[in-house]
C-alpha cells in the first residue's frame, strides 16, 4: 500500500501550491462523503489529501445585502439550515443542498463538493445554475470566475483546469418579487438519488415574468441551463400555455439514460412536469417578496 | 505508513493516539481508541449505525478521516449515561422495547438525543425525518419513534 499524505493547509495558497505540486495525484477533501466512499470501493486511490476545510473562506457564508450571498465551498448543509437569512432569500436552494443525504450527511456534504463530485443527479447543482450563482476558483494561473453550469464536463468529470480548486459560490442580489425552487423526483420519500431534479428561479412584476433560470439534473450527462424554457416564461403571466412551452423545452432539453430506476421516457415526461409545479412554487414565493 | 499524531477530545476527555492518514474516524474509534459501541453498518454514509456528534453535528463516523478529529470535540455512545445514570433516551429505549438486536441502536440514539436537543418538541414526522438516516432492519421503526416521542414529552415536563 503506498503512502497517503493529508494536509490541512490554512491558507488558500498553500492548498492551491500542494493541489498543484501532486500533479493530478491529489483530492480535494470537503465533506468527504463522496470521497471517503471512493476510497474505500477502490474508486480513487489519492496520494495526498488536501482538507480544505482550515481555510476561512471555504467554510464562511457571507451576506452580501440585498439578497446576494457568499457560500464557500466546503460549507456543510447544516450551517446554511441554521444561517438566519440565506433560506429567506434562497428557499430553492437551500431546499435543494437539504435534500443531500442525512441528517448525519448535512453535517459534513457541501454544495462545493457536490458540484466537483460531476454527478449530472448533484441535488444542489440545478438550484445554482437556476440562481446564477457563478463560483470562484483558484489555480496555479491565479483566480477566475465561472456561472456554475459551466464547471460540470461529464459523469465525475468537471472543466476546472489541472490544480485549480473551486473556493465559493456568489449568488445575486434579488429583485423584489422574485421567488426560487427546487423539486426533484424519486421513486422513495427520502435519501435517494434524483431520477429528475429542477431548480428554477423567477422575479415577476406586476404578475409578469421579468426574469427566469431554469437548472434540469439528472437528464443529461451534466446538469443543464435549459434557456429555451426561460424564454418561454419571460413575459408570460405563468399561463398554462407557457407553462406549457416551457415544459416542452424541458423535455427537448433531456438526454437522459435508461435504468431501472427511470426509464427515458418517464424521466423526459417528468421533467416537464417538475418545471410546471416548481414554477408555481417559486411564483408563490415571489409574490411573497 | 507514516501515522499521524492526532489530539483530540472525546465524551470530554483529552484524547490523543496516532492514525494512518487514511483511516476513518470509525477505524480509530473502534480499533486504537478501543470505542467498540460505534457500530460498522454499511461503511458508506448509509445506515448511520456508526453516528457520532462533531463539535455537535451528527455525522457518520465512516466519512470522516479519523486525522480530521484533530481538535475537534467528539461524542459518542460511551459519552451517553452518565455513569449509570442511563440517558432518558436510553432509559425509554429499554421500557418500551424499541430495539431487537441492537446492532443500529447506539447511532439511534445518538440521532435522536442530536433532534432533541435541536427540537425539543418533534411530531412524529420530524422523528421519522430525523432518523431517516439510521437503517434498522429489525424493529420496524414504529417502537424506536414512539421512545423518542414519549422521551421528548417526559424531557419537556421535567424541564
Amino acid at each position: 500500500m503506498t503512502d497517503i499524505r493529508y494536509l490541512a493547509p490554512r491558507t488558500l495558497e498553500e492548498a492551491v501550491g500542494a493541489f498543484a505540486a501532486a500533479a493530478g495525484a491529489a483530492r480535494i477533501l470537503a465533506g468527504g462523503t463522496d470521497l471517503l466512499v471512493q476510497m474505500r470501493n477502490g474508486a480513487v486511490k489519492p496520494g495526498t489529501i488536501i482538507d480544505i476545510k482550515k481555510i476561512g473562506a471555504m467554510t464562511a457564508v457571507d451576506d452580501l445585502g440585498g439578497g446576494a450571498f457568499r457560500i464557500g465551498a466546503a460549507v456543510p448543509g447544516v450551517v446554511l439550515a441554521e444561517h438566519p437569512t440565506f433560506g429567506k432569500a434562497w428557499p430553492g436552494v437551500l431546499e435543494a443542498i437539504n435534500l443531500i443525504g442525512s441528517k448525519q450527511v448535512q453535517g459534513r456534504a457541501s454544495p462545493g463538493g457536490n458540484l466537483c463530485n460531476g454527478s449530472p443527479a448533484g441535488d444542489s447543482v440545478p438550484a445554482m445554475v437556476a440562481a446564477g450563482a457563478v463560483v470562484t476558483v483558484q489555480g496555479p494561473g491565479g483566480r477566475r470566475e465561472m456561472p456554475v453550469e459551466a464547471v460540470p464536463a461529464g459523469p465525475g468529470r468537471t472543466n476546472l483546469a489541472p490544480g485549480e480548486i473551486v473556493v465559493s459560490f456568489t449568488l445575486p442580489a434579488r429583485s423584489k418579487g422574485s421567488g426560487d425552487a427546487y423539486l426533484r423526483m424519486i421513486p422513495r420519500t427520502e435519501m435517494d438519488i434524483a431520477v429528475v431534479g429542477l431548480g428554477i428561479s423567477l422575479t415577476l412584476e406586476g404578475g409578469i415574468v421579468k426574469a427566469a433560470r431554469v437548472g434540469l439534473g439528472a437528464v443529461a450527462p451534466t446538469v443543464l441551463l435549459v434557456e429555451d424554457a426561460a424564454k418561454a416564461l419571460i413575459g408570460s403571466r405563468l399561463d398554462d400555455a407557457a407553462l406549457e412551452a416551457a415544459a416542452a423545452a424541458c423535455r427537448a432539453a433531456c438526454k437522459p439514460i435508461n435504468d431501472k430506476r427511470g426509464t427515458i421516457v418517464y424521466r423526459t415526461k417528468v421533467a416537464g412536469v417538475l418545471l410546471k409545479r416548481a414554477a408555481a412554487i417559486a411564483a408563490q414565493r415571489a409574490g411573497g417578496n | 505508513m507514516t501515522k499521524m499524531h492526532v489530539t483530540t477530545t472525546i465524551n470530554g476527555e483529552p484524547v490523543e493516539f496516532l492514525s494512518d492518514p487514511a483511516a476513518s474516524m470509525l477505524d480509530a474509534l473502534r480499533g486504537p481508541l478501543g470505542l467498540t459501541g460505534t457500530k460498522e453498518g454499511c461503511g458508506t454514509g448509509d445506515c448511520g449505525a456508526c453516528s457520532i456528534t462533531v463539535d455537535g453535528r451528527l455525522v457518520c463516523a465512516c466519512l470522516m478521516l479519523a486525522v480530521e478529529a484533530e481538535g475537534a470535540e467528539i461524542g459518542t455512545i460511551e459519552g451517553m449515561a452518565q455513569g449509570d445514570h442511563l440517558h432518558p433516551l436510553q432509559q425509554k429505549f429499554l421500557e418500551m422495547a424499541a430495539l431487537q438486536c441492537g446492532i443500529c441502536t447506539p447511532g439511534v440514539l445518538i440521532a435522536a438525543k442530536s433532534l432533541l436537543e435541536k427540537n425539543p418538541d418533534p411530531t412524529e414526522e420530524d422523528v421519522r425525518f430525523g432518523l431517516a438516516g439510521n437503517l434498522c432492519r429489525c424493529t420496524g421503526y414504529d417502537k424506536i419513534v414512539r421512545a423518542v416521542l414519549e422521551t421528548a414529552a417526559e424531557m419537556r415536563s421535567a424541564a
